[in-house]
């Protein structure tokens, strides 16, 4: 006689799927079945987009760094790519990312903090001295000021002698994202929409193999949103810049292969990998449905490490074990490049030993775990197939409660409003203890002063970024540079024009060692700031 | 007496999440709450303490930058003639509190800090007023 079952405790995903005990064919036939699958490399590509994946070529590894001055970040980056990463993400300090120069008032003792500071062409031509551009790919977190960035780089490039058509790299460049979190927004959200189609019709024209927005679903998610609705407000901003460019007289297959996406990894294992199978095969799906007949544009290429959401304060060596799995995660979800939040990024900014601990365990995963071997390995399994089937429908309805409004709902922030609501309502769960944290609500121990080395501000390298920017204003074509944004002014004052871009105009600004700050300035004059919409 | 908070974002840090948190744990606990939303300048936040009229000013900081701005925003408000309490949240190290104490902030709540601990603390600055 076997006893009665005990009632089994609740299991439900942040997505508010419910997970039963036991999945089997049945369970996988009633949410939809495994027809919709297909093959690795082919649409709908939930299994991966391309067909050997990691086989053929293990994901890139792609640590975030910079700090201080363009010295101590071309340093950092040597150091990088002498340990095995085979990209550079380049930080910027926050002057930099919103487009003030390191002698404006506001930018006081914010410069080089958490990131490189960047003025003119001569901080970037300084950072990537001895660098060669051919043999990695660069990545820059920037948006508000990353048509100026953009342009610096291009400058470089063409001053050193590259052809622009093998530049590889990707430029963040989403600005809606930023206006819903991460919040280094400049102008009003229109003319920051057009600045991104710049960046998209330009990238398309003259930079082919640069990718030119990576939308992020990443930022979203750490403000406080779910795994579907980072899903669904990504691809409905990716969807947003697609109409934009496509409404300039661009066809989808001009440029879509080139965008690419940047998503989180916190919380459960087969949520998030279920979260990245659907949403390849979603976006397969909505490229197509926009009147893409090229695989490539309807491929979701995307960076995915660690969500610094998930990382703790307690207990920081912990957060080592975290990021191993996140990277496990990652690479099980077949994505194409890997950068891992560091153990220390509850604190500060990464140190070197922080950051090369999240290097190994990416190289570990490759080397010893068999990660690269075969394609998709959860691929076929009842619970993960029904997890994908439900996550995709999710999704969906997410989407469709934002009908085509992403941008409206952005500027007016409803997007913001929801998001914080939930980030407060996950906030309060964590404290009652209805969502467990080990060493946050369970498994806590008395904690003196955390044993975790701090990134440390130099602040006489701000003083010596402001006195380059002096000698750098000093020594350059005073004439050149009011010409140059004398002609960016009048573009940007003047109404779109279809594939015309300002990145012409930009180029030749930044060649003539114009500065960011000076850019922005002209450029706000233009268009004006963003008013954010701060109601709760 | 209800307590009414300023909570606000000085530089050009904007990770607000934290901010925003605490915004509504506040408000849910009964104080009034104004949010500035980001970027303020010191003389934005005590103009913003003076015309709202509010009894504690809290400011949240994630860039590392929270020995200046904490100065900064203390001397604007003594400048404006407002002696409210100021309280500082976000990613402060432990080795940085008493040394943003001795430039005259009444509390730190660091990361991970409880909500009911800082609504208690409110809401107390409340009735010692």
């Amino acid at each position: 006689m076997s006893k009665p079952d005990k009632p089994l405790r609740p299991a439900v995903l942040e997505s508010g799927i419910e997970v039963k005990p036991v999945y089997g064919p049945a369970d996988l036939a009633e949410s939809g079945g495994a027809q919709g699958v297909g093959a690795p490399g082919e649409f709908p590509f939930t299994r991966g987009i391309h067909r050997h994946m990691y086989r053929a070529r293990p994901f890139t590894m792609r640590q975030y760094s910079g700090f201080g001055t363009a010295t101590e970040t071309r340093e950092r980056f040597r150091y990088l790519i002498a340990n095995g990463n085979t990209g550079l993400n380049v930080a910027f300090d926050l002057p930099t990312q919103i487009g003030l120069d390191s002698d404006d008032p506001l930018a006081e003792g914010e410069v080089g903090r958490v990131g490189m500071a960047v003025d003119t062409l001569a901080d970037l031509e300084e950072a990537f001295d001895g660098i060669d551009l051919d043999a990695i790919t660069v990545s820059m977190t920037i948006n508000g000021s990353a048509a100026i960035l953009l342009a610096m780089y291009a400058a470089m490039a063409r001053k050193r002698g590259y052809d622009l058509r093998s530049l590889r790299g990707t430029l963040q460049n989403d600005i809606l994202k930023e206006f819903v979190a991460r919040g280094t927004w400049i102008f009003p959200v229109e003319p920051s929409v057009r600045l991104v189609g710049d960046t998209v019709i330009y990238c398309a024209q003259e930079l082919p193999r640069y990718s030119p927005v990576s939308v992020c679903g990443y930022h979203i998610r750490e403000a406080g949103a779910n795994p579907v609705q980072e899903m669904a407000y990504a691809f409905a901003i990716a969807g947003a810049y697609i109409d934009h460019v496509v409404g300039r007289g661009l066809d989808i297959d001009e440029f879509a292969a080139r965008l690419s996406f940047n998503f989180d990894i916190h919380g459960n294992l087969f949520e998030q990998v279920a979260k990245f199978r659907a949403g390849r095969r979603l976006w397969a799906k909505l490229v197509e449905g926009r009147g893409s007949t090229k695989p490539e544009s309807q491929h979701l290429r995307m960076i995915a490490g660690g969500g610094g959401g998930g990382l703790t304060r307690e207990q920081p060596e912990n957060n080592i074990v975290r990021g191993a799995y996140y990277a496990l995660i990652s690479a099980l979800s077949g994505t194409q490049t890997m950068a891992l939040c560091s153990y220390d990024e509850a604190y500060t900014i990464p140190t070197e030993k922080a950051a090369k601990i999240s290097l190994r365990t990416m190289q570990i995963l490759i080397e010893e775990m068999g990660l690269c071997d075969t394609v998709d390995p959860l691929g076929g399994s009842w619970y993960v197939e029904s997890l994908t089937n439900d996550l995709e429908r999710r999704i969906v309805a997410e989407m469709a409660k934002l009908g085509d409004g992403i941008v409206g709902a952005i500027a007016e922030g409803r997007i913001q409003a929801t998001v914080a609501r939930q980030a407060f309502e996950h906030e309060r769960a964590l404290q009652e203890g209805r969502i467990r944290k080990v060493g946050v609500n369970c498994f806590t121990e008395a904690e003196e002063e955390p044993d975790v080395q701090f990134h440390v501000h130099d602040g006489a390298a701000a003083r010596r970024q402001v006195e380059r920017l002096a000698a750098v204003r000093a020594r350059r074509d005073g004439a050149a540079v009011e010409r140059a944004l004398g002609r960016v002014a009048a573009e940007a004052e003047r109404p779109v024009r279809g594939r015309e871009t300002l990145m012409p105009a930009i180029i030749e600004a930044v060649s003539a060692y114009a500065s960011v700050g000076e850019i922005t300035a002209v450029l706000r004059r233009a268009w004006g700031t963003f008013k954010e919409p701060v109601a709760l | 007496m209800t307590v009414r908070v300023l909570v606000a974002k000085p530089g050009l840090d904007g990770h607000d999440r934290g901010a925003k948190v605490v915004a509504q744990a506040l408000s849910a606990a009964g104080c009034e709450v104004v949010y500035t939303g980001l970027r303020q300048t010191a003389a934005q936040i005590a103009r913003a303490a003076r015309d709202e009229a509010v009894d504690v000013v809290g400011l949240s900081i994630l860039s590392g930058s929270h020995l200046e701005h904490c100065r900064r925003v203390i001397e604007a408000l003594r400048a404006a003639g407002l002696e409210v309490p100021v309280l500082a949240g976000g990613c402060i190290p432990a080795r940085d509190v008493a040394t943003l104490e001795e430039a005259g902030v009444a509390r730190v709540f660091p990361t991970g800090s409880s909500l009911a601990a800082i609504a208690d603390y409110v809401r107390g600055l409340g009735r010692a007023a």
